[in-house]
């Protein structure tokens, strides 16, 4: 790490990033702050409402189901996602053409636009006329994911795992591309076993970029919205109601402008908390 | 283990392609074949999907719109996040680690929290449905993010390089732009590539900015729900033609990916 000097200039060199950020922020966040302390009955008319909304959102059940779900949706793709990213990463070829096949390969489903990935999986995951779906058929599982909640959130995970393993490996490959070869001719000597190379060598190596990715994910996966949106519109039921389906569904659908704003604060709380203590744990010891 | 090395690898990408071979399965299908029964591949070939994206103007002008903010964005993100990320790696100065991680909040932030207020915002500065105002928007969560990734690759070249340059009378943008950041050109390459990335893929922002003249590919897709029933195979041609601007970026791009990570922040 490049050593650093006390010098108030480098307010000027942030300055554009902070005057963007802080229209594109500050702005709308005061706007949501100001909607979530009153009450309206049209007109523009507003009444002060203080904490009223906070206590609504936090006490209903509504919402407190919805964060339900969005915490075992993070969960289980978190669970699959980094250990599979970090076992291809490890399985993939270190040089050669194959190489590059399998990154440009590997990263095609990171750029397709979300809403493609939910009209994707959509015809995919069809029972009848979808590839996935009529396989699954086949095999002898009763499977149409608009209308068992259980096959809603499988081809969910599924489509997220399709979806977002891609980024883990890339970043993972990119940890592991920068361990110098020296190190495993040491741990070659050393008589090493295939799991200590990897407990000692390669996994901390990886440490920062895997912080990244696992950060990423948590956000992303959190605020996920247009993949099942597209795809399962929320349902059946409620069953994949996630936050950001049903703060949309508040805020743009009934224009119950108070308590979405109550509930925007309190989602990008337990974002920013989480992140936090993440970020706290994970740089702990690279003690700057 | 020789066995599994090749294997999983394989068995990934073939899990990832499937889908997308099966999209564009469908995209060759008139939608009569595509509702009347499950096939494999195309029995009746078409190209008649593609033909009407690419003569129908509501279709194509998607596109431009979608590349023409994307771009917009990439470049405003990178070029405000480059001197930012210099000073975060180069200078100790009042409250920069407070203003580090506040950049990054603001990679949290759910865009479904922010389109309501977005909407607002911009159409009371006279912004709303321009490809500026989606790529502003955008830069909501690629300006923290293209901060991060540069600001760990700028850590990663010593100081000395600075000080060398200063000893033979650079000037500081001529230092900049000469010497710094070709160093760099790998982090900026990965840094511009999730830039696209994320502009490209989003697409609740951009709708809720746009009604008519930047209206993106993405959201007019999702004018073929309600048309006429659901025209699966038009449906299915638009999406495939999303994939290509991303796929090209990554061929270009493909290099850098692994190569740049692993001189930045690891």
């Amino acid at each position: 790490m490049a050593r650093k000097t006390t010098d108030q200039k480098g307010w000027l060199f942030v300055a554009p990033v902070v005057a963007l950020v802080m229209f594109n922020a500050a702005i709308p966040l005061m706007t949501v702050v100001n909607y979530s302390v009153q009450e309206t009955f049209g007109d523009n008319v507003f009444f002060w409402h203080g904490i009223g909304w906070f206590q609504d959102v936090l006490q209903s059940e509504r919402f407190q189901a919805a964060l339900g779900r969005q915490l075992l949706f993070t969960g289980i793709i978190l669970a699959i996602e980094v250990p599979l990213g970090v076992a291809i990463a490890l399985a993939m070829p270190r040089k050669g053409i194959w190489v590059s096949v399998c990154l440009v390969l590997m990263a095609l489903p990171l750029l397709i636009p979300w809403n493609v990935v939910g009209a994707i999986w959509n015809i995919y995951a069809l029972p009848d006329i979808g590839l996935f779906g009529r396989v699954i058929n086949e095999l002898g599982f009763d499977y149409n994911f608009t209308q068992s909640p259980f096959a809603a959130w499988f081809t969910l995970i599924v489509m997220d795992v399709w979806h977002w393993t891609s980024l883990v490996v890339l970043l993972a490959y990119a940890g592991l591309s920068s361990i110098p070869d020296a190190y495993y001719q040491a741990a070659r000597i050393d008589g090493a076993k295939r799991w200590a190379v990897f407990r000692y060598i390669q996994l901390p190596k990886m440490r920062r970029v895997l912080t990244i990715a696992i950060l990423l994910r948590f956000m992303d996966s959190f605020m996920i919205y247009t993949e099942p949106f597209v795809l399962t519109g929320g349902g059946p039921g409620n069953s994949t109601t996630f936050l950001s389906i049903d703060l949309v569904k508040i805020a743009l659908g009934q224009f119950d402008l108070g308590p979405a704003a109550a509930m925007s604060l309190i989602y990008f709380l337990i974002i920013l908390a989480f992140s936090w203590v993440f970020y706290t744990v994970m740089t702990r010891h690279e003690g700057n | 283990m020789k066995a599994i090395r090749i294997l999983a690898p394989t068995l990934y990408i073939i899990f990832l392609l499937l889908p997308i071979y099966w999209l564009l399965n469908m995209s060759f299908k008139t939608t009569n074949e595509i509702l009347g029964g499950f096939s494999l591949w195309p029995r009746e070939f078409t190209l008649a999907n593609y033909a009407v994206i690419f003569t129908d103007a509501t279709w194509y002008t998607g596109y431009l719109n979608s590349i023409t903010y994307v771009a917009l964005n990439t470049v405003i993100s990178v070029a405000v996040a480059l001197p930012a990320a210099y000073a975060f790696s180069r200078f100790r100065f009042l409250g920069d680690k407070h203003l580090f991680f506040w950049l990054l909040t603001n990679r949290m932030a759910p865009a479904a929290v922010f389109a309501l207020p977005f909407f607002q915002l911009y159409s009371a500065v006279g912004l709303f449905d321009t490809h500026i105002a989606v790529a502003l928007a955008h830069c909501l969560f690629n300006i923290p993010l293209a901060v991060w990734i540069l600001e760990g690759f700028m850590s990663g070249i010593p100081r000395e390089l600075d000080e060398t340059a200063y000893v033979d009378g650079y000037s500081f943008p001529r230092f900049f732009t000469r010497i710094f950041m070709p160093t760099i050109a790998s982090g900026i390459g990965v840094a511009a590539f999730f830039c696209f990335m994320f502009s490209w893929v989003e697409l609740l922002l951009a709708k809720t900015l746009t009604s008519v003249e930047a209206k993106p590919i993405a959201a007019t897709m999702t004018r073929t729900a309600s048309t006429s029933g659901y025209e699966l195979g038009l449906l299915a041609a638009a999406g495939a033609l999303t994939i290509i601007p991303g796929a090209v970026v990554i061929w270009f791009v493909r290099n850098y990916i692994a190569k740049g990570f692993a001189l930045g922040r690891v």
